[in-house]
């Protein structure tokens, strides 16, 4: 919180954490001073569930780079997986 | 400092309390004191954002050996019990407290301590990362505080853009009211807040005529005293510390044996 630099979405999907999977409803990304990973400044992504308590956390500290990299393959999966139109392939793959 | 003999006695207690916070939630707060009537100190500890965490438990206990009674309260208490950095997970999600709610906190944890049978009627407040920036701003919005330490507190310079809500002024922008003596201790190769910024802040106590002592260390970033993180610097956090001793020793009156 040194930075005041917080973004957050809404989420559908299920995250595992120490005691299983659970459902996910919040991602919370933050570029502040880490408290784990050895870097001046990370970016802290939080996947959270609003309903199931503090402990239902998946949590990461990345490297600005890291991040970077992060982001790019994720969208890389997206293009491959739904091309520019979106969506198109998610029948098919049932 | 070194005042300490092997046939002294010392002995402290320090315990989960419950104390009034902002608007009279009852809060948790841990609280550190040396045995004995005193008269002592009192320092209230503001933690820092990865929540009320072992650090600031032991940052506790430290101030009171250094013979302090010494609270740290639970800031984050809006956001429910559990393991300290989920909890702060959770301010980091929310953007953190709002100001006027940590001024509140701050100003019941000082009256609890000056209620005590103990207390000097003297203290100072002490805080770490935001909690650095936090107690600078409790220290100019509040009387009563006689010490402020701001370890390597961001956002007190602030861009109109950043204001929010929850941060409505940037502290800087009391700095005029400031009303007890500033120890600010930074690292040069922090970026938030930039040496630039600490520059700023340091023109407007100038401008004010108010007494601080700030130190810019060289080959230390953010966070320079937390022994169990990477930007953990030995020579500096020992410098530092002796200087938060002084500091508070000079205008708190304490009787440190260490």
């Amino acid at each position: 919180m040194c930075t005041g630099i917080v973004e957050n979405a809404r989420v559908s999907g299920n995250g595992k954490g120490p005691n299983g999977w659970f459902p996910l409803d919040q991602a919370s990304v933050s570029y502040d001073h880490p408290d784990h990973a050895r870097a001046e400044r990370a970016v802290i992504i939080d996947l959270l569930s609003e309903t199931a308590g503090p402990e239902y956390r998946i949590a990461v500290e990345l490297t600005p780079q890291s991040a970077r990299d992060l982001v790019r393959a994720i969208l890389a999966s997206l293009s491959r997986g739904e091309g520019d139109g979106g969506g198109a392939r998610n029948e098919s793959v049932q | 400092m070194h005042k300490y003999r092997t046939d002294m006695y010392e002995g402290m207690i320090a315990e989960t309390v419950t104390v009034p916070g902002h608007n009279g939630t009852i809060i948790n707060a841990y609280f550190a004191r040396p045995l004995g009537s005193g008269p002592f100190p009192g320092v209230v500890l503001i933690h820092h954002a990865p929540g009320w965490d072992e650090w600031y438990r032991e940052t506790t206990r430290k101030f009171a050996h250094h013979g302090y009674l010494a609270i740290s309260p639970n800031i984050y208490y809006q956001f429910g019990h559990g393991a300290p950095e989920d909890i702060a997970a959770k301010a980091r999600a929310a953007g953190g407290v709002p100001d006027d709610d940590v001024v509140g906190d701050m100003t019941e944890s000082l009256g609890y301590l000056k209620s005590l049978p103990q207390s000097n009627g003297k203290a100072g407040v002490f805080g770490t990362c935001s909690g650095g920036r936090q107690a600078f701003l409790v220290a100019c919005r509040t009387k009563g505080f006689d010490a402020v330490v701001d370890c390597w507190g961001g956002r007190v310079v602030m861009s109109q853009q950043e204001l929010t809500p929850k941060y409505p002024v940037a502290p800087i922008d009391y700095t005029k009211d400031l009303s007890c003596p500033l120890l600010g201790l930074f690292g040069e190769e922090d970026q938030f807040p930039t040496p630039q910024q600490v520059a700023q802040h340091e023109q407007e106590l100038k401008k004010y005529g108010k007494t601080y002592e700030f130190h810019m260390y060289p080959k230390a970033g953010h966070g320079f005293f937390y022994y169990d993180k990477s930007g953990y610097r030995q020579e500096q956090a020992v410098d530092g510390w002796n200087k938060v001793w002084a500091f508070f020793e000079k205008y708190l009156g304490t009787t440190d044996k260490r």
